[in-house]
């Protein structure tokens, strides 16, 4: 029996790519994981938006109506739904003059109850120094 | 022995790093180890039917085929990614698997090494 840390990092920016979408759903299939592991065995996820990456969590995102597919945003809400633990930057929100007010920090209106962690990036470097294995995206 | 889950995100042709991925495969296969390839986004090219060796582009397929026979490697594409290109179960070349992301999630879980190379 055992937990498996994984630790996704996410520092492409969103839509350029589908690299931070992957990074997403791949954290986000965590939730399924146990259908292939012994009883008892399971993976704890975090992701964390660095970098380039902290874009990815701007709210008001229109992609559905521009491009027609989900928005990184609902994501980003659908993994904190799910009680994925989402940290962010600081000083890349800095970087671009963006605060707690110019991001997705929770998911009240579909039931989540988990708040995105606005955190230093040495708190970041924590979670990856004790992460079972680290997918940088 | 080990066991080594490698994550590639990167196109078959457009991108050597999908090359690099399979060599390391070849590699550790070659020393013994047991390997499994996840293939998500534009990597899912490489579990593609019919390619055509041109020197002027990237050719893996033979490799994998070759790969495969050794029993001691697993080259499995994202199911999404995979259909969403319109590869599927009947478009991939003989013991190229097909799952959801959380197969590959589990694959790492019980891996000695993960190697993720993401995308472009």
């Amino acid at each position: 029996m055992a937990i498996k840390k994984f630790a996704f990092i996410v520092e492409k920016l969103p839509y350029k790519s589908e690299t931070s979408r992957l990074a997403l759903t791949h954290a986000i299939a965590s939730q399924t994981v146990e259908i292939y592991l012994e009883d008892g065995d399971n993976v704890e996820p975090v992701i964390a938006f660095i970098g380039d990456g902290v874009l990815n969590m701007l709210k008001g995102q229109k992609a559905l109506d521009i491009y027609g597919v989900t928005s990184l945003e609902m994501h980003i809400k659908n993994a904190l739904l799910l009680d994925l633990r989402v940290l962010v930057c600081k000083e890349d929100l800095d970087r671009y003059g963006l605060t707690e007010d110019d991001i997705v920090m929770d998911a009240e209106e579909i039931g989540g109850e988990l708040t995105t962690e606005v955190v230093p990036y040495e708190k970041i470097h924590q979670e990856m120094e004790s992460a079972d294995h680290l997918m940088f995206f | 022995m080990a066991k080594l889950t490698i994550g590639c995100f990167s196109s078959l042709v457009g991108s050597m790093t999908l090359d690099f991925a399979v060599k390391l495969a070849e590699a550790a296969v070659k020393k013994g180890h047991e390997v499994d390839l996840w293939l998500s986004g534009n990597a899912t090219m490489l579990g593609k039917t019919r390619q055509s060796n041109f020197r002027d582009y990237s050719y893996l397929a033979g490799t994998v085929e070759e790969l495969i026979k050794t029993g001691k490697f697993q080259v499995t594409i994202c199911e999404a990614c995979g259909k969403a290109r319109g590869i599927d179960k009947e478009d991939v070349f003989e013991g190229v698997k097909i799952h959801s992301m959380d197969w590959y999630l589990a694959s790492a879980f019980s891996a000695d090494r993960v190697f993720h190379i993401g995308g472009e």
